[in-house]
């Protein structure tokens, strides 16, 4: 870095604010809204299209919501590297481009909804050792979307 | 209460640089945000104020008051400017969207007389945007 430009090695303290960092990713999957005890009526009436036995698909946008201090040495609450891979991992990996019902075992028997898809993607980010989850959203499409915050 | 929300834009560069750390160090913790010539973002920053209506205008506060804050004290500062070097509040600071977000709360909160600031959301990318909710909440 140039001499003319140079930055104190102390920096003031940040007042104590909350803060919020939001990342948003992007995962495209299929699903099927439809429970194995029910009828073919019962699941046609109650999920509608959504019940139609081959599936369909979304463009999935996840929004992860971590707070914590903000730490001075670095001006970050969490570094954006650990976090992406730490997403990347538990969640991205293993519900992109997959048929969510079929291949992602929490749906086996839990209809994958939006609403279970936030809890589920919640659950797996809880223990994210960095910062604190404190909000999970997800747009099904761009008209329909969801936040889940934990119980 | 009614919640109220200016959105403005503003462009400008930055780089993350800690000289207590070695360069290996700041490459390893910042990445491609250590370039040392710094890299730009158009910043979009929406200011949400809370209030009651007053029962004589209707209005929490008048808009047009609120954008000229906006200018005066963000915009006139950091609007195509380069951020560590030419903003003297985020001088010896990383100008992380945190910071960034936590620096423009302090900034406006005192300014606004009507309602009271309620929330500074900052987008550095649309995939990326920091809160800051001040003190409470």
């Amino acid at each position: 870095m140039s001499d003319k430009h140079p930055t104190p090695s102390t920096p003031d303290r940040q007042p104590a604010l909350r803060v919020v960092l939001h990342r948003r990713y992007h995962f495209s999957a299929s699903h099927r809204l439809h429970q194995r005890h029910w009828t073919g009526e019962q699941n046609l009436r109650v999920y509608g299209k959504c019940a139609n036995p081959h599936g369909h698909g979304h463009n999935y946008v996840l929004d992860v919501g971590v707070t914590g201090p903000v730490d001075l040495a670095t001006g970050m609450i969490t570094n954006l590297a650990d976090l992406d891979a730490f997403v990347e991992r538990e969640i991205l990996a293993e519900f992109d481009h997959v048929y969510l019902n079929e291949q992602v075992p929490a749906f086996r028997d839990n209809v994958p909804t939006t609403e279970n898809i936030c809890r589920e993607v919640f659950r797996r980010l809880r223990p994210y050792p960095h910062a604190r989850l404190e909000t999970i959203g997800i747009e099904e499409t761009g008209n329909n979307s969801f936040e889940y915050s934990g119980d | 209460m009614l919640y109220l929300t200016r959105k403005v834009e503003f462009s400008a560069s930055h780089l993350y640089n800690n000289p207590d750390f070695s360069p290996e160090e700041n490459r390893r913790i910042f990445g491609k945000c250590n370039n040392p010539h710094g890299h730009g973002h158009n910043y979009v920053l929406e200011v949400t104020v809370a209030g009651e209506p007053d029962p004589q205008t209707g209005m929490v506060l008048d808009l047009k008051e609120l954008k000229e804050i906006l200018q005066r004290e963000i915009l006139d500062r950091m609007d195509h400017r380069f951020l560590n070097y030419e903003v003297p509040e985020l001088a010896g600071k990383i100008p992380t969207t945190e910071t960034i977000a936590s620096t423009i709360w302090t900034l406006l909160e005192p300014r606004i007389r009507q309602g009271r600031l309620h929330r500074v959301r900052l987008y550095e990318t649309p995939d990326l945007f920091v809160d800051c909710l001040g003190n409470g909440q």
